[in-house]
């Protein structure tokens, strides 16, 4: 098999990256209508870089649900990156900083095409992946922010059905073992028996734990 | 607009860190052999989640909209082994044409 190349992973987000596009800029306009100006818009999403986290936050403020809140919300709904990155991390080489800066195109989606179907993940997919979606993100809040409601509601456009879609179409592959299927069915289970009683982000991280059927002794 | 700034600073900083946990504190080293099951399942289990929240979570309880019709759409493409962005697309318009016409 040739090694893989940087286009290669941006290949494969292409399908996704229109909708971080437009999810990006229904972002912008979300926190310009709570208060969040265009440049604190975008700088958020080139910091955080993480939807779901930055939606809670505006959505949190523009209710007056107070900073903590706000910041309690985004950091539960970003703790699964911990596990997800401890996935990857024999990927990452060089200095500290390099490691540092080259993690922080982790997101969901870069992460779930990086996996190979031998099962192990691939530096270069996941890099192409997350520097097309960073890049979409980023664009899209701007345009978002500054451009205002023009481009409509990805809801209208069923684009909040391309999510799971495009995690399904990555699963589906993984699940060729049956321990692989178990750990997809008790993940998925915990994490529907838990979205009406957690805060959203929770369900997620709890879920991470069906992987603990692969346990060895060391 | 200052309160703004510290929520967008502290949520960056701690988004940064999460997302560093594996590569600067594991980076460029093979996890322990053991630990091998259970980072294989991660995948498995953490993207079955985020199909369950991303299809069915809302705000502390569970929606069933038109995101299901547009899932259904999906799997029909999988089934005919579409390629992901024809898989993508289905969901997509399914989803859109039952919101229009409801």
């Amino acid at each position: 098999m040739n090694p893989t190349r940087y286009r290669d992973g941006a290949r494969a987000i292409a399908p996704i990256a229109v909708a971080a596009v437009t999810f990006g800029a229904s972002f912008g306009v979300l926190a310009r209508s709570v208060g969040i100006d265009a440049l604190a818009a975008t700088v958020m999403s080139a910091t955080t870089f993480a939807g779901s986290a930055q939606f809670a936050v505006a959505s949190i403020l523009g209710t007056s649900g107070g900073i903590a809140a706000a910041i309690l919300a985004a950091t539960l709904l970003n703790a699964r990156y911990a596990p997800i990155s401890v996935s990857v991390a024999p990927l990452f080489e060089g200095g500290k900083i390099r490691r540092l800066l080259e993690a922080q195109l982790i997101v969901d989606e870069s992460w779930a095409v990086s996996r190979r179907a031998d099962g192990r993940f691939d530096r270069r997919l996941l890099i192409g992946a997350g520097l097309v979606l960073y890049v979409s993100w980023v664009t899209g809040t701007a345009l978002g922010s500054i451009g205002g409601e023009a481009l409509g509601d990805p809801a209208d456009l069923g684009l909040d059905a391309a999510f799971p879609a495009l995690f399904l179409a990555l699963l589906i592959p993984q699940v060729r073992s049956r321990r692989a299927l178990a750990a997809a069915v008790l993940g998925g289970t915990v994490a529907l028996v838990l979205i009406p009683f957690t805060p959203a982000g929770v369900p997620i991280v709890a879920a991470a734990g069906a992987c603990m059927i692969g346990w060895r002794r060391p | 607009m200052t309160e703004v700034w510290i929520v967008i600073g502290v949520v960056g900083a701690a988004t940064v860190a999460l997302k560093s946990v594996g590569p600067v504190l594991l980076g460029g080293r093979p996890l322990p052999e053991h630990l091998d099951d259970v980072v294989s399942l991660l995948a498995p289990a953490v993207l079955a989640a985020l199909v369950v929240t991303q299809l069915v979570g809302g705000d502390r309880e569970i929606v069933l909209d038109a995101r299901l019709v547009g899932l259904a759409a999906a799997v029909v493409a999988l089934l005919l082994r579409a390629p992901l962005l024809v898989v993508v697309i289905a969901a997509a318009v399914a989803t859109a044409a039952v919101r229009a016409l409801s």
